[in-house]
């Protein structure tokens, strides 16, 4: 289980980089945190001709509130997100599902923007950019895009990234004081890929539902919001009953792939399962 | 005072903390790089081999047509319901699995290997395969050897006369049927070789990953055809075996075959697909079994339909009735039951091959029993606690149905105990209270007898062309008083070192640290069988109580001689000689030193070697043991939370409590995973789906409660050290407990767990099928 | 091709001429001869291969050697101070947290960085923590005594030594 042959190449700036993947847009690939890629290239499942690792550019390596953003550059590490690195509700937030990204040492490495790059469906990063509405910064020779979360993850392992674009960015929004989050995933074991999981977001007003977010993974091709489940909620209450009914609405809403961990006919139960156990978080 | 019994640290770890630890791969530098290219599919004909024709230089593939001269592995069983089946070094003709080596690149790096491998194209035309236990067993199944119709590799039948008599005469008869799914041993070292020829010999000295040495040392020299004299099996620190290092493999043949034929060091470190796809499984298997018990709950008769599948071939020694012939013997387990009637079945498939798997069959066959007796104890009415109670085995010894003689053991008061520890009437409360709340805890036994300590009588029984079982040591006291015990066992992780040293210093009266034990070379051992099946410490631990006090008399001899003493009255404590009532002694370090270098002074009787040796082969023993767990049930997603698991155990003396422990905490460990983690899975074409760690799940220390481990201590004479095996005893106990306790958290959905593991998967699936049925 | 890369491994400088897809395991192991570092699966998961890069816990199987060049890496053998011994490795040996020793590397240095890295680290996160490695002889039980027992004692150290 040793890699094939690549040539190796560690820019210093993203000009550099930019040039490079300009260059190798076809059989290079870019090395970040590596924790997926690197697995993948062992057992030879990918064999890119050019690895760029992006690990020395200095000027990918930020993390920071700013504009009612939290701006996550490229180089942030999972472990980053153990503590609390925004306001408001994030602050609890994304420490929780941090927990739920592989292990420690993985986590030492592997990167929030690099996750989004892979597309692993069950990737736990995936879901929350999805869920809350991130926008992820491209950048090429050709100059910077903006994309939406909405419509990025294409389906698994295939984004909307171009060939010569890197991630250099992913930018949260900071949510209010006034929207609450709860998050729910099943895995077989501590740190494995999620079977399911879900995340909430919803905004109070008076007691009632003003708005929700509600988002699924692991579940289906790509992780991505129930609008149908979303609306069921708004204007409620937070009863068991209509959370149940949200929760109903994910499961009818999914089609589910299957593999030797999960039928469709389980990770459909377990997407309406954890929706619910999401909201209640979200409201308890 | 006595080193028996002390929790003494071992004398083994020092080197493996500090990264000095010598396993395979650690030796292999400067020796080329082997690869396998291995049969992508399940079953076909092999059409042809593409070997690129420009090897860069130093680099060479073999295939078949190179070992025209090994001969196929083809172990016996002198049995007439066993078929002998062969396995090529590499596959010739045809392969029978995914991952069979077919050809071997040899490469200056393992890198550059895997790049050649890459290029060698194997022509294979698919054939049908068939990697299910049942369909194989079903009329028309593909044939995975033409000379095992019906794919009945062994087919053993057992029946005490008066059977049916005893059937027709119970009030219940109550029948199930268990599975257990396929699983790796998965050591976390995989298998590992390296072969280096001695060009000024010509001798070929093979390190390798085993359990085995001197077993593998005869095989592949009888396999390539090789004077024995001309190979030297190493197995140096060895990162865990489980049962999945003890056969001969066919990459071991190829390695070398190799070192021979390039007069050069080839080393080959298996990676974790290769392991996962290509060593061995095992615990395929799929019981039915019938209890017939009468009104007050006695077990007046069983009867067993045991199947295993044993993949495509046949473990190289112990074969592949290894499953299928100790499921028959061992069925019945610690209970009383007169009528017996079984039939056990190995069946080939067109998937790797079944080698011993810590318990081997008895995680399966328990499972069965255990469950047997839960469910026979609901339809009674009866606890569960109390139907095994009327059951077990109390008077010793005990002959069982299949011919089993039971020594000494504690089978009730192990039960009592872990009944009590559990606090049964409390935790029904809690469950009561729980299960209103809408939480589910179950709580489940097992209980269970584990031969252990068998030397070759049992082995013999079972018709083995290759009958293990004695171990033999000799024992050596240097000029400077220190003593080296060369033993045949093999130990990788168990401590032996420790634990044999603590026995030979009781003898002498020297110190552990004074005594280094030599182990896992033919060249500096004496010929043995190895470190398995719950045998070390009590078959080489007695041979080295023989050989230690057959030291002492010696050396009380010499004492008696300096000292002017009857050797009689010298006795050793604290690294002296001391005859008894007198302040007369000896430094040990002195009198060996007079022994060899004023040799003397002895007469001319007097060897100045100071050596013993000692062979033991004891009939076996068995240890007992009563595991009970408590689980939580999430219905909503099928997870299982262990909340408690408690091992009740006796093991007879223990020699070092802790290394004890970590053998029962290891094994429950590994039963825990069989319960409800690991599964090899194949699809309907033979495909394995799980070739990595991240589709095969070992639990990690999150998934894995605390283990409370208990000791009783039941003194047997059926060993010398009154020790018995406890290597085991975790791994066929965990399951059951653990299966017992889902069964009785889920009873208010009316469902049955039968199969193993019991997956959040399939757990829900049986939650949903259940309350699906109650919608009217 | 290869290239020439310098490793920092226990404060000691290594040079090596490697191929870039040279995983950081095989470096330590084949290039540099610091043996301890063992390669249990190679894709990540079982986490024999555990190093610290910069003091954190990381898979050598998981970073190519080229990638390594700037930073401190330290392994099992970089963990006793002469002759003696780390807590760690006291307390697996005490508590009887080995058996066939493969693992032992990878538990001790992924140990060794959680207690660094948080010296007070609560039970529940330690666990966590070492629910990273895979053991397969020991069922964890002595694995997470002898790192609670060493976390103590680290905490007891002068924070100089630290």
């Amino acid at each position: 289980m040793k890699p094939a042959a690549f040539a190796y190449h560690a820019p210093r700036s993203l000009d550099e980089a930019l040039a490079l993947l300009a260059e190798h847009a076809d059989e290079g690939r870019l090395l970040a945190g590596g924790q997926s890629l690197v697995p993948a290239m062992n057992f030879r499942l990918a064999r890119p001709a050019v690895l760029i690792d992006i690990n020395r550019i200095a000027a990918l390596d930020f993390l920071g509130e700013a504009d009612g953003w939290l701006r996550i550059g490229a180089l942030t590490r999972h472990l980053a997100f153990e503590r609390p690195v925004a306001a408001g509700p994030l602050a609890t937030l994304l420490p929780q599902v941090a927990w739920h990204v592989a292990h420690l040492p993985i986590r030492v490495r592997g990167t929030f923007a690099g996750s989004l790059a892979h597309a692993d469906p069950a990737a736990e990063w995936s879901l929350v950019a999805a869920t809350l509405a991130a926008e992820i910064v491209a950048l090429s020779r050709a100059g910077e895009r903006t994309l939406p979360a909405d419509g990025f993850f294409r389906t698994a392992f295939t984004t909307a990234l171009r060939p010569d674009e890197l991630i250099a960015e992913v930018r949260l929004p900071l949510l209010g004081e006034d929207w609450r989050c709860g998050f729910a995933e099943f895995s077989r074991r501590k740190g494995d890929f999620a079977l399911a999981m879900a995340l909430a977001a919803v905004r109070l007003e008076d007691e009632r539902i003003a708005a929700a977010r509600l988002g699924v993974g692991g579940v289906e091709h790509r992780p991505r919001r129930i609008e149908a489940a979303e609306a069921l909620l708004l204007g409620e209450s937070a009863r068991p009953e209509v959370l149940a009914a949200a929760a109903d609405a994910v499961a009818a809403a999914l089609e589910p792939v299957e593999d030797i961990h999960a039928s469709a006919e389980y990770r459909r139960d377990l997407a309406r399962v954890m929706a619910r156990r999401a909201l209640e978080g979200a409201l308890a | 005072m006595s080193w028996i019994g002390r929790p003494i640290p071992r004398l083994e770890d020092p080197a493996l903390l500090t990264g000095q630890g010598r396993f395979v791969a650690d030796t292999a530098q400067g020796a080329a790089a082997v690869r396998f290219v291995r049969s992508p599919v399940a079953r076909g004909r092999i059409l042809g081999i593409d070997v690129p024709n420009d090897l860069p230089a130093g680099v060479r593939v073999i295939t078949a047509a190179d070992l025209a001269d090994v001969r196929p592995i083809r172990p016996l069983l002198h049995r007439p319901d066993y078929v002998a089946i062969g396995q090529p070094a590499l596959a010739a003709t045809c392969v029978r699995h995914v991952g069979e080596p077919v050809a071997a690149v040899v490469a200056p790096g393992a890198a550059q290997a895997e790049d050649v491998a890459e290029l060698v194209f194997v022509e294979i035309e698919p054939e049908e395969a068939v990697a299910d236990l049942d369909l194989a067993l079903a009329a028309g199944a593909p044939q995975v050897h033409a000379e095992a119709p019906g794919n009945l590799l062994i087919d053993g039948r057992l029946a005490t006369e008066g059977f049916d008599a005893a059937v027709a005469a119970a009030a219940h008869l109550v029948e199930i049927e268990v599975c257990s799914r396929r699983q790796s041993a998965m050591p976390l070292e995989a298998r590992a070789a390296h072969a280096s020829f001695e060009r000024a010999t010509g001798r070929v000295t093979l390190t390798c990953s085993v359990q085995m040495p001197h077993m593998l040392r005869t095989a592949i020299a009888d396999h390539l055809g090789m004077r024995e004299s001309d190979l030297r099996v190493v197995a140096p620190d060895v990162g865990g075996a489980f049962g999945q290092k003890m056969s001969l493999f066919p990459e071991y043949l190829v390695l070398v075959w190799l070192a021979r034929r390039l007069r050069g060091a080839v080393a080959w470190i298996e990676d974790r697909r290769e392991n996962l796809t290509a060593s061995a499984h095992g615990r395929d298997q799929r019981h039915r079994v019938r209890g017939a018990f009468a009104a007050d709950g006695r077990l007046l008769a069983l009867e067993g339909d045991l199947r295993c599948n044993v993949g495509a071939y046949s473990s190289y020694p112990v074969t592949c009735g290894v499953e299928p012939l100790m499921a028959l013997a061992e069925l019945p387990g610690p209970y009383d039951v007169r009528h017996y009637r079984a039939r056990a079945r190995g069946v080939a498939t067109n998937t790797c091959m079944m080698a011993p798997y810590r318990g081997v069959s008895r995680p399966v066959i328990t499972l069965a029993m255990e469950r047997l007796m839960d469910c026979a104890a609901d339809r009674l009415g009866l606890d569960p606690v109390e139907l095994r109670r009327r059951n077990l085995v109390r008077a010793f010894p005990y002959r069982s149905a299949t011919g089993l003689l039971f020594d000494e053991g504690s089978y009730l008061d192990c039960l009592e105990r872990a009944a009590a520890t559990v606090d049964l009437p409390a935790f029904r409360a809690r469950q009561a209270a729980a299960r209103a709340a809408g939480r589910f805890l179950g709580v489940g036994f097992c209980v269970f007898s584990e031969r252990t300590g068998y030397g070759t009588p049992a082995f013999a029984a079972r018709g083995m062309e290759i009958a293990p079982g004695y171990e033999r040591v000799e024992i050596a006291m240097d000029p400077s008083g220190n003593l080296e015990a060369r033993i045949g066992a093999s130990p990788h992780g168990q401590g032996l070192a420790t634990t044999l040293a603590q026995l030979i210093a009781d003898e002498l009266g020297v110190e552990p640290a004074q005594i280094r034990i030599a182990h896992g070379d033919t060249d500096r051992t004496p010929y043995g069988w190895g470190t398995f099946a719950s045998r070390s410490l009590v078959i080489a631990g007695g041979a080295c109580k023989l050989a230690a006090a057959a030291l002492r008399d010696r050396l009380a001899r010499l004492a008696g001689h300096l000292l002017e003493a009857d050797p009689g009255d010298v006795e050793f404590a604290d690294g002296r000689a001391r005859v008894r009532g007198t302040d007369l002694s000896i430094e040990l370090a002195t009198l060996a030193r007079q022994a060899y270098h004023q040799s003397h002074r002895f007469g001319d009787a007097h060897d100045p070697y100071l050596a013993a040796h000692a062979t033991y082969d004891p009939a076996g023993t068995f240890s007992n043991a009563t595991h009970a767990a408590i689980v939580e049930v999430d219905p909503e997603t099928g997870h299982v939370a262990i909340e408690r698991f408690l091992v009740v155990e006796d093991a007879g003396v223990l020699i070092n409590p802790m290394i004890a422990d970590g053998q029962v905490h290891g094994g429950v460990a590994q039963g825990i995973a069989h319960a409800l983690f690991e599964e090899i899975v194949y699809d309907d074409e033979g495909n394995i789906l799980t070739a990595s760690l991240a589709d095969y799940l070992p639990p990690t220390c999150a998934e894995i409660p605390p283990i409370e481990v208990q000791h009783l201590v039941t003194e047997s004479d059926a060993t010398l050290t009154r020790a018995k095996g406890l290597g085991e005893g975790g791994a066929i106990g965990a399951p059951a407990a653990v299966l017992n306790a889902i069964a009785d958290a889920l009873k208010p959905f009316g469902v049955g767990v039968f199969e193993m593991p019991a997956t959040p998967q399939r757990l829900r699936a049986l939650i949903r099928t259940a309350q699906a049925g109650e919608v009217p | 091709m290869t290239e020439k890369v310098t490793l920092h491994i226990n404060g000691v400088r290594y040079e090596a001429e490697v191929e870039p897809r040279r995983t950081l395991a095989d470096a330590i192991r084949d290039d540099c001869g610091l043996t301890g570092t063992h390669l249990g699966c190679e894709h990540g998961v079982c986490g024999a291969c555990t190093v610290l890069l910069d003091g954190r816990p990381v898979r050598s199987c998981l970073m190519f050697a080229v990638q390594a060049e700037d930073a401190e890496i330290r392994t099992v053998e970089g963990l006793a101070d002469g002759d003696r011994l780390h807590p760690l490795q006291e307390a697996f040996w005490r508590h009887h947290g080995l058996q066939c020793g493969f693992c032992t590397p990878g538990f001790l240095m992924l140990a060794a960085g959680v207690l660094e890295a948080d010296p007070e680290i609560g039970d529940a996160a330690l666990r966590d923590a070492l629910s990273s490695n895979l053991c397969r002889c020991t069922g964890y039980q002595n694995i997470l005594k002898a790192v609670r027992a060493a976390a103590a004692e680290m905490r007891a150290w002068p924070s100089a030594d630290r």
